[in-house]
């Protein structure tokens, strides 16, 4: 079938199923994208919005379903077949090299049977042409690292284009961007989209959803949910889409029984690793006894806050107050030491030392005190003790306290984890993202243990892409977008559509108006 | 001695004695380029100059000498290229046990020809119309060694070669950033390999020279520490075969110099200046800009896996 | 690499130490073979070799004492390489760090004027601190700019060579050796005492088995040898924990270039008792300890075992020398085919091959 409503169609996934480990990425999900046209892939993270483009990329291949081209079924085995196919992808982490120009760039790996030499007259004529017709201004022999992140983008489009690419698909591409560029970069999708080509464009925001695409599927856990015109549709009507769902299970929980305020940020501002901004003045309260939820699409500046927080990032600017300690300046240990937990996002990476044993690793902070070290020297006896009490008390599952922790299962690292940085009745923890990956019974041991430090009257601050998990454990939810506060929330009291709102760019104000 | 042929004898003697650096380094360079750390050198010159030594005698072409040599180099590297790019070892480990293979493998082998002539040796040119421009003609045209004026044309081929042909920028990009070059379909580990290969073919050549042109004559470890001057001059020449033409010159001429500048510096010193040099090299280039500009290929001797968690 | 579906390849999380311990033997073994054909391709039966060699080792009071002193540098130096090895810093200059020992107890001998009875200790103090200010400047540059420890300490081992040539050529000359490059023979109270009438200079090599067990206990016992080890493991989590990675690589460095410093003093006060050209000096212990310390996979224990296997190495060596006829380079080759094949062997301790099919997780 190459026509729906006689307008031809550009891609068609049908069934498209993709396993991993313990996940189902894509399950059986329907996609059909017309010549000529904007259309949004909207989801949550973990919706499989960029798998399902990976496959369509030659960079999976699919378990079950089938990719049709212009009406053709094809199989794409790689980047190479796609780009044979006239597929070109712009990612979120560009793939350009720093060191070269952008005509470098450009021509990278390809083999114009010119012979070994480059034809840069050539190419620059052809890079120009292209600049020209889809306004895409850019300076052929700048050095990329010279270059800001709206122009690189270009250059990655340009890439696509000078390959003859005539479906482009774009990988939360404003993700980077300043508001002029997104402008910019918006004109220059309507400019490729008149001309012809299909772009295809990942997103979980939904204002660039209403102000961009013709037509918009939303992803929901592997699934498509419902592909409809963006003119037809509204911002609302799409959260409810991205966000609504049965709710699996409920939480038993006891009302909560707030304590002293433990932590007072004002006005945090912090630059992520590539150096732009993250966070963008966050002000928020925490108090004993509460878990304040952090709910958001992941990059909006999460991580950054739960690094700021425990002392692996500098803030830029503002201030955050533990009682009456300035973390801002602070140092990892001297935080620690304060009374803060950190269950840090990747508990193997940066959480545990895998080499090292049990033992060794539930004594990762607190070797320094003089339970653990006297004169320097460690005491084995207090650490066997201290690692046969937290594995009895968390149940960690191992061998015995010898066995390297690389060895033992996610679920396991994660109770190791905990029981280390709960012992000794933290007053502030900072939790991120503490059951990802891990299966249902983990899953369940490690809610019910910040539940419990919740009752011990412990402030938490719980991080997580799994909105349910945030809505059911957390007494206030705040929704962190790009960096800035949408809102906080009462989860007993929003609807999924309002957080939805929220998480994709609307101002909680907005939201209730 | 007056200063024109003070100046003549320091350039001549400057370019004989730089030229096996010069070699040792264009190669290095292409290797390091593509992301390859070899430490290996001094082993693959010392193969490469028995090799070079033995050929020439046995067969009488001294030529063939540089040549055999040179394939030997490349076969030699070709160890370290499968330990660090395949095997994905420790690079600085692998190219440190390639030099002691080098250094013993000569050393054995070569007993049986220390102290041996050669005759069919490759002896010195003079360009017939160039030598008869004043200073210039006798300091550069006039009683060289052919292999000198290969090794300057290489380095400018070599430059055009890596910053204006399809090759040139993959083997940047390899040795930039690999995961990109790879997820456009470059073979990075094919383009390592030939690069080391080309490192371990100069730097046999360079030995090759040391014993079939300069020496004319194999004795153990006679090359004496030139590998590491090039593990040096490759640094100092911030990666670019052209600037490793002056920089080789430049250590060559220091060299040269020693002796007559015994009354200000000790000769020995000097020597230390292009280690030295090196580290200058390496602290000025370590600040932001200037790192992305002239600095060590970022992904220099760092293994490389596909989507490796 | 492609595999048929049945084969699979999986990284190992954590090896056991029986895995490591029974893929380094067999990494040796192995060399030692390639090692022996290569006797074959001279005419000499692998076995006959070997024989010179193991008897050359053991066979004799001369021997084995030969072998232990060919022990020694390697011992101290290896000691000090494993634990900088253990904190991720990549000390290369070892052989220069060896030679500004050298110079420092060399210049403590005889231009110091220090009392007799304090002379060896002062040697020892100095020529610690020489080393260990060598390998300063790299860990500096390392931490504070990020740059190559690899290639700093590399290049310092040719200054120091240059500066020992300059000395031995120059101001140092000594006025007894009618114009060799050596410097004057050391006063007699700064000569090591030996076992006997062995070359062991045995002050050496009680620092060395000393601080083989006691970089043992403390990587395994103390506040900072736990420090050391975290940051070697994982840098990440070490940040993560609060352990200045600063702190620990500058230890690291001063351990290792200290050791290898003192090693120097032991070479110049207890065999040849003056200053000359440096690779008479340091010969190639420097690059040799890392081998070593590379064989003994990071335990300071261990260095003791595999700095006297290439101990008999050397000797055998020296041994073949004579006997045989076949040059001193011969250890080179040694050296070079163990090493590879350690680094070879590596991958089937990071890796296992598993076969059969993998079901999936319920």
């Amino acid at each position: 079938m190459t026509s729906e409503n006689n307008v031809p169609l550009a891609v068609q996934l049908s069934g498209i199923v993709k396993r991993f480990p313990g996940v189902i990425a894509n399950d059986g999900v329907n996609l059909i994208v017309r010549r000529g046209e904007i259309h949004c892939l909207l989801g949550e993270n973990g919706a499989g919005k960029t798998t399902l483009m990976r496959i369509l990329y030659g960079l999976y291949q699919p378990d079950e379903g089938e990719i049709s081209l212009h009406g053709k079924i094809v199989r794409i085995t790689s980047p190479k077949a796609a780009l044979a196919h006239r597929i070109g992808m712009v990612h979120q982490h560009f793939h350009l090299v720093p060191t070269l120009s952008v005509e470098e760039n450009i021509v990278l790996g390809l083999s114009e049977g010119t012979g070994p030499f480059l034809q840069l007259k050539k190419t620059r004529k052809k890079i120009h042409q292209l600049a020209e017709g889809y306004g895409l201004e850019v300076n052929p022999g700048a050095k990329v690292w010279q270059l800001t992140v709206g122009q690189q983008q270009r250059v990655e489009i340009l890439k696509a284009l000078y390959r003859n690419a005539d479906i482009l698909i774009m990988d939360e591409p404003t993700s980077v961007l300043t508001p002029q560029e997104v402008d910019a970069l918006f004109g220059t999708l309507r400019t490729l989209v008149e001309a012809g080509l299909t772009v295809i464009f990942i997103t979980h925001k939904l204002d660039e959803v209403m102000e961009v695409s013709h037509r918009v599927t939303v992803l929901q856990k592997g699934k498509a949910v419902a592909t409809v015109n963006t003119q037809e549709s509204s911002k609302a009507e799409l959260a409810r889409l991205m966000v609504g769902r049965e709710v699996v299970f409920r939480v038993e929980k006891p009302k909560a029984v707030l304590g002293e305020r433990i932590l007072d940020v004002a006005g945090i501002h912090a630059s992520n690793d590539r150096g732009l901004p993250a966070l963008r003045g966050v002000s928020f309260e925490l108090y004993g006894g509460e878990i304040l939820g952090v709910a958001g699409v992941s990059g909006n500046g999460q991580h950054e806050l739960s690094e700021v927080l425990t002392g692996m990032r500098r803030a830029t600017k503002g201030r955050a107050m533990l009682e009456a300690h300035d973390l801002t300046d602070c140092s990892a240990r001297k935080i620690a030491d304060l009374g803060v937990a950190h269950v840090p996002t990747e508990r193997i990476r940066v959480g545990t030392v895998p080499a090292m044993s049990v033992r060794e690793n539930l004594i990762l902070k607190s070797y320094r005190s003089p339970d653990f070290c006297k004169w320097s020297i460690l005491n084995e006896k207090a650490a066997y003790e201290n690692a046969c009490r937290a594995m009895k008390e968390y149940e960690i599952s191992a061998p015995h306290d010898g066995t390297a922790v690389g060895n033992l299962s996610g679920g396991n690292i994660q109770r190791l984890v905990l029981a280390r940085e709960l012992c000794g009745s933290p007053k502030f923890v900072v939790a991120a993202h503490p059951t990802y990956g891990l299966d249902v019974g983990a899953t369940e041991q490690v809610r019910k243990v910040l539940l419990e430090q919740r009752s011990r009257g412990a402030g938490i601050l719980l991080i997580s892409e799994d909105l349910e998990e945030i809505l059911q454990l957390s007494d206030r939810v705040l929704v962190l977008y790009e960096g800035q506060i949408m809102g906080v929330v009462n989860p007993a009291e929003v609807s999924l559509e309002e957080i939805g709102l929220m998480m994709a760019g609307t101002h909680r104000q907005e939201v209730l108006a | 001695m007056n200063w024109e042929s003070w100046i003549i004898e320091t350039v001549s003697r400057a370019l004989i004695y730089g030229t096996p650096m010069l070699l040792g380094t264009l190669g290095e360079i292409y290797a390091e380029r593509s992301g390859v750390l070899n430490l290996g050198v001094e082993g693959m010159m010392l193969v490469g100059a028995l090799t070079g030594f033995a050929v020439a005698m046995r067969t009488g072409h001294p030529w063939l000498g540089v040549l055999v040599a040179g394939c030997v180099g490349a076969v030699f590297s070709v160890i370290h290229a499968f330990a660090s790019i395949t095997l994905r070892a420790n690079q600085v480990v692998s190219g440190l046990a390639l030099t002691f293979l080098g250094m013993g493998l000569s050393g054995v082998i070569g007993r049986a020809y220390e102290g041996l002539p050669l005759w069919s040796k490759l002896g010195k040119v003079s360009i017939p119309l160039l030598e008869k421009i004043p200073i210039l003609g006798p300091a550069v045209f006039q009683g060289q060694y052919p292999l000198t004026y290969i090794a300057i044309g290489l380095a400018i081929l070599m430059w055009f070669v890596l910053y204006k042909t399809r090759i040139g920028i993959s083997i940047r990009a390899v040795g930039e950033d690999p995961a990109t070059a790879d997820s456009l379909g470059i073979n990075v580990s094919r383009v390592r390999y030939l690069c080391v290969m080309v490192g371990g073919f100069l730097a046999g050549v360079a030995g090759a020279y040391w014993s079939v042109a300069y020496r004319t004559a194999w004795s153990g470890g006679m090359t004496a520490g030139l590998g590491w001057i090039v593990i040096a001059l490759t640094i100092f020449a911030f990666w670019n075969p052209l600037w490793a033409l002056g920089g080789a010159f430049f250590f060559a001429a220091m060299r040269v110099l020693s002796f007559r500048l015994q009354a200000w510096l000790p000769p020995e010193l000097l020597n230390a200046m292009p280690y030295i040099l090196a580290i200058v090299v390496l602290i000025v280039v370590s600040r932001g800009t200037l790192q992305k500009q002239m600095g060590a290929p970022s992904a220099l001797s760092l293994p490389y896996t596909r989507g490796e968690d | 690499m492609k595999m048929p579906s049945w084969i699979r390849v999986e990284r190992r999380p954590a090896p056991s130490a029986l895995t490591v311990l029974t893929v380094s033997l067999g990494a040796v073994v192995l060399a030692l073979l390639v090692a022996g054909l290569f006797f074959k391709a001279y005419g000499v039966s692998p076995l006959r070799a070997y024989g010179f060699i193991l008897k050359g080792a053991f066979g004799s009071r001369l021997g084995l004492t030969e072998t232990i002193r060919r022990m020694i540098p390697l011992l101290v130096i290896g000691v000090g390489l494993v634990v900088a090895f253990r904190a991720l810093f990549w000390n290369i200059g070892a052989q220069g760090q060896l030679l500004m020992g050298a110079v420092a107890a060399t210049g403590i001998a005889l231009f110091s004027g220090i009392p007799d009875l304090l002379l060896i200790p002062a040697m020892f103090i100095g020529g610690f601190f020489a080393g260990a200010l060598w390998g300063i400047g790299p860990a500096y540059l390392k931490v504070k700019l990020g740059i190559n420890d690899v290639i700093t300490t590399l290049m310092l081992n040719y200054v120091a060579i240059s500066i020992v040539e300059w000395l031995v050529y120059g101001p140092w000359k000594g006025i007894t050796q009618r114009g060799f490059p050596r410097t004057d023979r050391f006063p007699d109270a700064a000569i090591l005492p030996t076992i006997a009438s062995t070359r062991i200079h045995w002050p050496t090599l009680a620092i060395g088995l000393t601080a083989a067990l006691v970089l043992f206990v403390v990587l395994k016992k103390t506040r900072v040898g736990f420090e050391i080890r975290v940051v070697g493991e994982n840098p990440h989590a070490a940040q993560y924990s609060g352990i200045s990675q600063t702190k620990i690589t500058i230890l690291a460095m001063v351990i290792s270039g200290g050791l290898a410093g003192i090693a120097g003093v032991g070479e110049v006060a207890g065999i040849h008792y003056l200053l000359q050209n440096p690779l008479s000096i340091s010969l190639s212990y420097g690059f040799t300890a890392i081998i070593v310390a590379w064989l003994a996979r990071r335990n300071p224990l261990a260095v003791i075992l595999t700095s006297f296997l290439f101990g008999v190495l050397m000797r055998g060596g020296d041994v073949i020398k004579v006997s045989l006829g076949l040059p001193f380079e011969l250890v080179d080759v040694f050296n070079g085919l163990i090493l590879f094949f350690l680094i070879g062997s590596e991958i089937f301790i990071r890796y296992r091959v598993r076969f059969g099919v993998r079901r999936e997780a319920a």
